[in-house]
């Protein structure tokens, strides 16, 4: 911390980060106030790629409003249509058969991977190396292919349906996966050398930007910024849904609650969601992929309902308020980054411009997210 | 075991509404209503036990009861609720306020409730206890109009920062 | 051939050919940087323009040229325009005393290691100027960045070059690549006779090299992801371009006397005489630029903090250390 900081009469300076910048990853902008390069004040302005999804979902009815879900976190974009979908089949009172399940669990865990991924290389740049981001994108073409041989798109799925899901894996389904699984097993080891254990890498990290879990718990932060702070707390484990529980799997945990350990966390992750593949895989029932009496118009009694998933980038949470109509009378979204970015002005305060930076990117920002 | 402790503490406050809710059938365990002017209160009791704030939000209950009235099998265009006649037997429509809360160490959402004037719109912040709580008060001021009183900064967050409008109200019209 | 050893003719010779290879270094650098760091991230890099890309760096050249020149509004217009060729020029001129061969030096004076120091403080001289007098806040902190850089790398750069004009006691490039001849064994960088630490101080002028030449991991200046593209924010077309060729340009002086002062320049690594200077000496600046970009490419950025803590914690003790071994060998031997 400055020296200067504490002399309130010290003159500052303003710059704007963002809304374009290299390093806010979209329309993101921070309004820094800095004593040299040091950050005496960072005040988020969110709403660049704002959209009203909230309002769109009052106008439309329930399964219309399944591809906006996509285009919140695109990069996740398969746990968003799950927290819908999940959040639906509660109020509709809809059941799924085994089979959709455990699809939506396989589909859902590979997009976490390509999620991770992306984030390990945009952060590594945001670091200033360059060529992990290559890698790491070359590693998610593989599973991106994966995804749309099934789910028949690329980024912004909309794949889950009330009661199942749209479409049936097909034989190459399975072995593709598996060998995608043993070429990531088999690139983990070279990202650590490459990356993780780079001293550079390590000395911009560890206690840059500490999130205490009160600080979390005041903020509501959650997902891998949460289990950074050490915090054991994943929804597949806590509030299990779908078929998690049926899985074997760890929930990574660093106490350091810094950058690094939130780094640790991620890649980490990776590995777990490989090992709910594989198991998911092996334990594949036959069936059938969406409920037979699948309604074609929803009806959900009126009341409240609500429902949350673990998405790459913390708890995704969908409250629905219906009162009985072909569309939700109230549909809100509780995006994970949202309150993740929150609690960025008060950590940033006092720091360093790249390590508000490292910072910044250890939270793993999606901007549409954040703003819906 | 942290679900009776929130009941008895909740209990003390005397909320206008506590309810147990099936949490398999509406994914929350405990539906408190309370008065506006207690929420602040509330959010202590949450915090006392270690609650993580999810989420604040609002929802404006000006077509709520109508529609749920109503048959289900309505038109999509009928549902919008611009230019319907204002019913007049009703008393003085409301908006509500809904907070979400989960704990970390065992499964227990919380959710707190508090209905206020919807021509008066005005609660009590609570980002004095929730930091986080700060963003989603801004949020629903953006998105409601709802007035947080004894927030800190209540410009637009999501709007532009000259917005007037509440796009979320059901009467607004774009 | 006696009008071609008549001092005007030879200067200006060389002054032409300086630039000109200058200018070719510093376009197919960029085109070599691409190129390689294409095939460190499985991809091609340049390819569409001429075989190989190989003519992408002119039409690089033609787009910068043929954008207009303007000024931002705020800027101080005489800095902002004389700041490139502050780093252009003195990049260039240092080339005058640079020994590609024996007999291949514009000229031979006997204080050229000073000259490159004292040209290379004016190149950081005019980065300050550039980012000031550009009028822009992330250019303002870049320009701070870089006077604090220049603070941290030259002490101990400055310091291990004088451990090594002690072993040779010469200021003259030429003369001290003389003294480095009869096969690898002989060069400086093995040279443990002077010191033990030679090897070390190799490591730690390179260090300084990187540094100097604002390259990755060091380039916090430009920071591409924290000051957007720092001192060149506001740099329109050839504005760039200059600084751009005078970064290059840079970096080739500074690898040329990394291989001159610790790689014996021009002398052949086997002691055998029949192949010229000229290729080895070439071979080995190529080398060394080689490593540069490929370093550039495979680390994260440090911190300017990071780079100081480097310097005065750790490089300017060991380059002291250094120092007084070299002095105390060379009186003991």
């Amino acid at each position: 911390m400055s020296v200067l900081l504490q002399d309130q009469n010290y003159e500052t300076f303003e710059i704007n980060l963002g809304p374009q910048h290299p390093a806010t990853h979209g329309v993101l902008r921070v309004i820094l106030t800095m004593d040299g390069e040091y950050i005496y004040k960072a005040e988020p302005v969110l709403g660049y790629i704002h959209r009203m999804h909230e309002k769109m979902g009052e106008s439309k009815t329930w399964l219309q409003f399944m591809p906006n879900t996509a285009r919140m976190d695109y990069l996740h974009a398969l746990a968003y249509n799950h927290g819908y979908v999940l959040t639906v089949e509660r109020a509709a009172g809809i059941e799924v058969p085994e089979r959709a399940e455990y699809l939506r669990v396989i589909t859902v865990e590979l997009n976490r991977i390509a999620s991770h991924l992306l984030w390990f290389g945009a952060f590594v740049l945001d670091l200033g190396g360059f060529t992990p981001l290559l890698y790491a994108f070359d590693d998610r073409e593989h599973i991106l292919d994966i995804l749309e041989s099934v789910t028949g798109a690329r980024l912004t799925f909309s794949y889950f349906r009330f009661g199942g899901v749209y479409n049936d894996i097909d034989d190459d389904f399975a072995p593709a996966t598996l060998a995608f699984i043993k070429r990531l097993r088999s690139r983990m080891p070279m990202y650590h050398d490459l990356v993780t254990k780079n001293i550079i890498l390590m000395k911009r990290l560890k206690e840059i930007g500490p999130i205490s879990k009160e600080m979390a718990r005041r903020y509501g932060a959650t997902g891998p910024v949460l289990r950074g702070s050490g915090v054991n707390y994943d929804i597949r484990k806590n509030e299990p849904y779908s078929v998690y529980p049926e899985f074997d799997f760890d929930v990574p945990v660093y106490t350091e609650c810094d950058s690094m350990a939130r780094y640790m966390v991620r890649m980490d992750e990776m590995e777990q969601s490989m090992r709910i593949i594989e198991q998911a895989l092996a334990k594949l029932p036959e069936g059938e992929t969406i409920v037979k009496k699948a309604p074609k118009i929803i009806k959900a009694p009126a009341g409240d309902y609500y429902a949350a998933v673990e998405a790459a980038r913390g708890t995704f949470g969908v409250r629905v308020v219906s009162d009985g109509t072909n569309s939700p009378y109230r549909l809100k979204l509780r995006s994970p980054t949202y309150s993740n970015l929150s609690l960025f002005g008060e950590v940033a305060k006092g720091m360093l411009l790249p390590d508000a930076l490292a910072l910044m990117g250890s939270l793993d920002l999606v901007i549409p997210e954040i703003d819906r | 075991m942290i679900l009776d402790n929130v009941k008895k503490a909740m209990a003390a406050l005397e909320p206008i509404n506590m309810a147990e809710t099936d949490y398999a059938a509406k994914g929350f365990h405990l539906d408190v209503q309370v008065a506006p002017e207690q929420v602040m209160q509330a959010a202590e009791v949450l915090n006392e036990e270690l609650f993580t704030l999810e989420a604040v939000t609002g929802v404006d209950l000006l077509t709520f009861a109508k529609a749920a009235k109503k048959p289900a099998k309505k038109t999509e265009e009928e549902a919008e609720p611009q230019e319907e006649t204002e019913p007049e037997e009703k008393s003085a429509p409301q908006m509500e306020v809904v907070y979400d809360f989960s704990h970390w160490d065992e499964l227990c959402r919380v959710v707190i409730r508090a209905r206020i004037p919807r021509d008066t719109p005005e609660i009590p912040t609570i980002s004095e206890v929730y930091s986080g709580a700060n963003w989603h008060e801004r949020e629903t001021h953006d998105f409601f109009g709802i007035k947080f009183t004894g927030h800190p900064d209540l410009k637009p967050l999501l709007l532009p920062e000259d917005a007037d409008f509440h796009p979320l109200l059901k009467d607004f019209v774009a | 051939m006696s009008l071609l050893q008549s001092e005007p003719i030879r200067v200006l010779a060389f002054l032409v050919g300086i630039i000109a290879f200058a200018a070719l270094n510093a376009a197919y650098l960029v085109w070599l940087e691409r190129k390689e760091a294409g095939h460190m991230q499985r991809r091609i890099g340049p390819k569409e323009v001429g075989p190989f890309g190989l003519l992408q760096p002119i039409v690089d050249g033609i787009k910068l040229m043929s954008k207009q020149l303007f000024l931002p509004k705020g800027c101080d217009p005489i800095l902002f325009m004389i700041a490139p060729l502050m780093v252009m020029v003195p990049a260039i001129m240092s080339f005058v005393t640079i020994p590609f061969s024996e007999t291949l030096v514009a000229r031979d004076i006997n204080i050229g290691l000073l000259m490159i120091f004292a040209f290379a403080s004016i190149n950081v001289l005019g980065l300050l100027l550039g980012g000031w007098g550009s009028g822009n806040k992330y250019a303002i902190i870049a320009a701070a960045r870089t006077v604090s850089q220049n603070v941290a790398y030259e002490i101990p750069m400055l310091i291990t070059v004088i451990g090594v004009v002690m072993v040779y006691g010469t200021l003259n490039l030429n003369e001290i690549v003389i003294q480095q001849a009869g096969g690898f064994w002989h060069w400086n960088v093995l040279n443990l006779k002077a010191s033990l630490l030679m090897p070390v101080m190799f490591i730690i002028f390179f260090i300084c090299t990187l540094a100097e030449t604002n390259r990755a991991p060091f380039d916090m200046a430009e920071a591409e992801s924290e000051l957007i593209a720092g001192i060149y924010t506001e740099y329109p077309g050839m504005g760039f371009g200059v600084f751009f060729m005078g970064e290059y340009a840079n970096i080739l002086i500074g690898c040329a006397l990394t291989v001159i002062l610790f790689l014996g320049g021009w002398q052949s690594p086997f002691g055998e005489t029949f192949v010229p200077g000229v290729i080895w000496f070439l071979l080995k600046l190529y080398a060394i630029v080689f490593t540069v970009i490929w370093i550039r490419w495979t680390y994260p950025r440090t911190t300017f903090y990071g780079l100081l803590n480097l310097s005065w914690k750790i490089l300017i003790p060991i380059s002291l250390v250094n120092l007084i071994l070299t002095a105390a060998m060379l009186k003991v031997f």
